[in-house]
């Protein structure tokens, strides 16, 4: 298949190998599993469970709230402790409501849904309808619900169900581990996603990087003529959606349109794995499998994790940290978020636990840009990271939404050629983060305005409603005044003939 | 020949005479209306709470344009307001007085509250809900944090609280760089 140039990318020390031929390995049940309501993008779920109550695994216990939502069930049979503010694995350590389980150790499964017997005669909204049941979220990071990008196709025409198994960030090796392990579980999801989809044809990318799961998804896929596995190069960030439709298609997804715009959608391969697992049996999302990586881990390992486990359980599991991690990181190096603490659970989301140590980590101070220009050949997306940041440095932050802030996804390609040490990424997510903030502060100020301008008019009809029966009720007291007067007089008439 | 020249003529005169007339009106009946005022009032919260002493932001916004009112008076609009009006009006603002406690939002504590409707009937954007005699409550969403109600409550059973700092709207703060300025020391040459 010919392939097309993608532009800028870096390419970084991978570092693959501390993990890639690791197998697979379940984690032992931990003492609690903390599963947040929001693991996802959209709103989040409602919680179905109260203290006390006794669960079976997959057993829904938060409802979807929303169109973007999706539900959160029991990663394991066992007694719900509380609902409680427990720390997100997010940077901020800020805490989130979370259900917390104490597990029985029986493991024991509940009523599951009927598995759909021959998807690919089923009808397209049955199979979307499981997948929103079954609490699938994108498990490449994004954790944005699956089921709403299956819908995908009773809007857009679509053509290529494209399946990421580029997995371009270094150390990881999750979704390298699911395909050389379940390459049919995998192509048996990606297919029924293209049937919900309504897509005629099915292409997975993998980094060359990563030939034995090239070797092995091929072999796999050579029974299906509509799905085709391609080798994409290895260029960081080849795995971003955008980029991995421009390598495949040469199509470039236009700034705020998504890739089914051009008529492709693009899955994570353990995505299609857990679309299988809630097709085929009925089974929900409640375990992912996790890179645990980095210089401080004694034991780097690919590990299928309960959602909910804490992230200290799985270190633990993984035999500790050997030296002191400089930063646990919740994610791959380069897009990963830093983990305020290790309490935080792990959730549908988290592609890796990394705990790198100072060496691994580029923690130089930073100097003057030199105008190097790196940052601009670098950048994966068209922009001028130095540009940018030199306005948001000045809190000129309009200027750097015109040169287009809004449209880096934070890739982190920039601050990594930097020869200055810059925070580029770090002043972008910044800026990001200020414009959003500003954008719901003025969405809010047309709100009030609207609210302002309703309660003048409506104190006005009122006002206007009481002048007018304040009208008509004098109306009639001046009739009867005028009719009293004329009774008066006649009375007096009256008097006057009696008298 | 003759009746081209008539049309021609007929014509021109037509066109001068209605291009007069939409000239003379252009200029006589012409709105005074100060382009200056629309974008200061665009500008303004819009939530007409007259804190500022005039009837409403249009009315507060045709005093600023003529420079007749302080630029500091808006309450819900707060420093961010006066720091955009000081760069739209060139006037250099005061901030000494202001201080920039961020965004606000008024709230009910409810064991306090007796009921009395006071702060309903104040309220500008309908952002309490309650009846007679019954625990009001505020519609956060609803409130821009003029903090009228908070005067008008006989038991100060309402209060102005920050917004709290959630996942949702939690975001990086700007870098700290200590950037030294790299001059080269200039040796002078001997």
């Amino acid at each position: 298949m010919k392939l097309f140039p993608i532009r800028g990318g870096i390419h970084p020390e991978y570092r693959k190998d501390l993990t890639s031929e690791k197998a697979i390995v379940a984690m032992p049940m931990p003492a609690a599993l903390y599963i947040p309501l929001q693991q996802h993008i959209g709103a989040p779920a409602e919680v179905l469970v109260a203290e006390g109550d006794l669960v079976k695994k997959g057993q829904m216990i938060a409802r979807s709230q929303g169109a973007v939502s999706v539900p959160q069930h029991a990663p394991t049979s066992g007694r719900i402790m509380s609902v409680a503010e427990v720390a997100a694995p997010h940077p901020s350590g800020l805490p989130q409501k979370t259900i917390i389980l104490e597990p029985d150790g029986k493991d024991e499964w509940g009523d599951l849904p009927e598995p759909i017997a021959d998807p690919f005669a089923a009808d397209p909204h049955a199979i979307h309808e499981r997948v929103a049941q079954s609490g699938i979220v994108g498990m490449g990071g994004a954790a944005f619900p699956s089921a709403v990008k299956l819908n995908l196709g009773t809007q857009k025409k679509l053509e290529i169900l494209l399946l990421n198994g580029a997995e371009c960030e270094p150390y990881l090796t999750c979704d390298d581990r699911v395909m050389r392990e379940y390459p049919g579980e995998v192509i048996d999801g990606a297919r029924i996603m293209a049937r919900a989809l309504g897509t005629p044809r099915v292409v997975i990318g993998i980094e060359q990087n990563k030939p034995q799961a090239i070797e092995i998804m091929t072999r796999a896929a050579s029974a299906f003529p509509e799905v085709e596995v391609v080798a994409v190069p290895v260029q960081y960030p080849m795995g971003s959606e955008r980029h991995l439709v421009q390598a495949i298609t040469g199509r470039e997804t236009p700034a705020r349109k998504l890739t089914a715009d051009l008529g492709i959608v693009v899955h994570n391969v353990a995505t299609a794995r857990a679309v299988h697992h809630a097709v085929r049996f009925g089974r929900p999302l409640v375990a992912r499998v996790v890179t645990v990586s980095g210089g401080a881990i004694r034991q780097p390992n690919n590990v299928l994790t309960p959602i909910g486990t804490k992230v200290a359980d799985l270190v633990e599991f993984c035999g500790g940290f050997s030296a002191r991690p400089e930063s646990v990181v919740n994610g791959g190096p380069m897009m990963g978020q830093p983990l305020a603490s290790l309490d935080a659970p792990v959730v549908k989301g988290t592609s890796g636990i990394l705990a790198l140590t100072a060496e691994e980590i580029n923690d130089s101070p930073t100097s003057a840009c030199i105008r190097c220009g790196s940052c601009v050949t670098v950048c994966p997306c068209g922009l001028s990271p130095v540009d940018m940041a030199a306005f948001i440095r000045k809190d000129n932050l309009d200027v750097a939404a015109k040169l287009g802030v809004m449209d880096c996804f934070s890739c982190g390609s920039c601050s990594y050629v930097c020869p200055s040490h810059i925070p580029l990424v770090h002043y972008f997510n910044y800026a990001k983060g200020v414009l959003r903030e500003l954008e719901s502060d003025r969405r809010k100020g047309e709100r009030i305005k609207t609210l302002a301008e309703t309660r003048t008019i409506r104190i006005e009809k009122a006002a206007e409603a009481k002048r007018a029966a304040l009208a008509a009720k004098s109306k009639p007291a001046a009739d009867a005044a005028s009719s009293g007067n004329a009774g008066e007089a006649k009375a007096t008439t009256e008097e006057k003939v009696n008298a | 020949m003759s009746s081209m020249l008539i049309a021609i003529g007929s014509l021109t005169l037509i066109g001068l005479t209605l291009g007069a007339i939409l000239g003379i009106a252009a200029r006589r009946l012409a709105v005074q209306e100060d382009p200056l005022e629309e974008e200061l009032k665009a500008m303004m919260p819009g939530s007409q709470c007259g804190q500022c002493g005039f009837a409403g932001c249009a009315q507060y916004a045709g005093a600023l344009a003529k420079g007749e009112a302080a630029i500091t008076l808006c309450a819900p609009g707060g420093k961010p307001l006066i720091e955009a009006l000081s760069a739209k009006l060139g006037v250099a603002a005061d901030l000494s007085g202001v201080e920039d406690k961020g965004p606000e939002h008024a709230f009910i504590v409810e064991d306090i509250c007796i009921g009395c409707t006071r702060c309903i009937r104040e309220c500008s954007t309908d952002a309490i809900m309650g009846a007679n005699k019954l625990m009001h409550t505020i519609i956060i969403d609803a409130c821009h944090g003029c903090s009228k109600c908070v005067k008008v409550c006989p038991t100060d059973a309402i209060v102005m609280v920050q917004y709290p700092v959630t996942l949702a709207n939690w975001h990086w703060q700007k870098p700290e760089v200590e950037n030294t300025p790299t001059k080269p020391e200039v040796v002078p040459a001997h």
